[in-house]
């Protein structure tokens, strides 16, 4: 087995710079990426699976619980992480963090002046089953300001993390909310080139919604696929 | 063949967009490391007593385009171990039992803003190529990560024979070895990422 995997789709990937999103531009390669014909190194990557998951680590609602149930909207996040081709990536780690219903991370450098929850952490993580599929619950969260222009704010989301068979198919997204009027605001939804954007906006699902619990959306994520016909020499 | 050669170009799904891990990646990604309450899949220490190679640290600063330190990014790497072998299916060699080599770090909990990895040199994986790690970079202001290599530069005869190194232009691979020095707590590779300037970093499209 030596298929190269897939290049990244630059049609699908924000470009480095985006200089509407501030930091890109001092934090942005200048020169253009040299190709690399992958070798054993890059066809291979971490292999992680339920050993690194705990019982609560997929239920953002319990694993950060004190004295109490965190506050917010309950949500169910599913869908199924998939190759180019369609097939389901089994087995791999999904790890997500989030800010709460206030908009606030519990990280120690967020200064924003909105309560943090005592009983919601934002961290979590799950491993695909053989369909490709994930499932968190968690709590919807929060809009929240950010520095990079006058009265900017990021739209609600969360973040995503995906190891995928080999470190080619390394992905760290976001995952938006349908309907986000900050949507069309924000520079890192679009720093994402125009026809890809949608990807990243997850789907109200009323079959997923829960009766008397929680709403449910749908996120499938669809990772680098791999050659079919080996690369040339 | 395989039922996958059916699929035509427009039945092939498309790629999810990157987005940047942001400032607040440390909680979900490096708990750990941060010392928030949550532990994290892997950190800085690849090794335990009984994996077999030479100790190494690995270790660098991430410099933006005005050379100064990226206090929020985050390093990953994997790697072979002293063998040359990867702890994953696809290789078929038997790897060390206490290696996975992967290891990350964030940039944000050493007072230098360095990340650092405890690690073992790596084998070559194969004839003709010489020792090196994959190093990927993620930082705020990172819409995309970056790939990089990192080799040593006490393999000088083997790095110069590599094909990945034969493919960058000569005035530039000195941005991928990592300067060998000797410590009282072992031995430092130095291996500093530069975004953007006169050492820009190489960085691969993978």
């Amino acid at each position: 087995m030596n298929k190269p995997y897939n290049s990244r789709d630059w049609m699908s990937h924000p470009a480095y710079l985006h200089a509407p999103y501030k930091s890109t531009v001092l934090r942005s390669p200048t020169k253009p990426l040299i190709p690399l014909k992958q070798t054993l190194s890059e066809r291979t990557g971490p292999v992680y699976g339920h050993e690194k998951v705990g019982v609560l680590d997929a239920d953002l609602t319990k694993n950060g619980a004190k004295n109490g149930e965190p506050l917010g909207e309950r949500i169910l996040v599913t869908g199924r992480v998939l190759d180019e081709d369609g097939r389901p990536v089994r087995n791999t780690l999904v790890e997500v963090w989030q800010a709460n219903a206030a908009g606030r991370y519990i990280h120690k450098v967020d200064q924003h002046n909105a309560p943090l929850d005592p009983n919601f952490f934002g961290g979590g993580r799950c491993v695909t089953d053989d369909e490709g599929r994930y499932t968190f619950r968690t709590i919807k969260p929060g809009a929240y300001p950010w520095g990079n222009h006058y009265n900017a704010w990021r739209p609600n989301h969360i973040h995503f993390s995906l190891l995928g068979p080999s470190i080619a198919t390394r992905l760290v997204t976001q995952m938006y909310f349908p309907g986000d009027p900050l949507l069309d605001l924000d520079p890192i939804y679009l720093g994402t080139p125009e026809e890809a954007r949608e990807r990243l906006i997850s789907k109200f699902s009323i079959d997923v919604t829960e009766p008397d619990f929680s709403l449910g959306y749908i996120f499938d994520i669809v990772l680098r696929g791999r050659n079919e016909t080996p690369m040339e020499d | 063949m395989p039922e996958t050669t059916t699929a035509t170009a427009s039945e092939a799904l498309k790629q999810t967009p990157s987005q940047t891990v942001g400032p607040y990646f440390a909680y979900g990604l490096t708990a750990g490391q941060y010392g928030y309450p949550h532990t994290a899949i892997a950190d800085s220490t690849l090794t335990d007593n009984e994996t077999e190679g030479e100790r190494i640290r690995v270790e660098g600063i991430v410099y933006d385009g005005n050379g100064d330190p990226i206090n929020d990014a985050m390093i990953e790497i994997w790697q072979a171990d002293a063998e040359g072998r990867f702890n994953h299916p696809e290789d078929t060699r038997r790897p060390n039992a206490h290696f996975e080599g992967f290891g990350r770090c964030g940039t944000g909990t050493d007072p230098e803003n360095r990340f650092w990895f405890d690690t073992v040199k790596p084998g070559a994986a194969d004839v003709g190529e010489a020792p090196h790690i994959n190093m990927i970079v993620f930082a705020r202001g990172m819409l995309v990560h970056a790939y990089t290599r990192v080799y040593f530069a006490d393999e000088a005869e083997a790095n110069a024979a590599d094909p990945v190194m034969q493919s960058v232009p000569q005035e530039r691979r000195h941005t991928l070895v990592a300067e060998r020095r000797e410590t009282p707590t072992g031995t430092v590779y130095r291996f500093d990422i530069h975004m953007q300037g006169d050492d820009e970093t190489v960085f691969f499209d993978v």
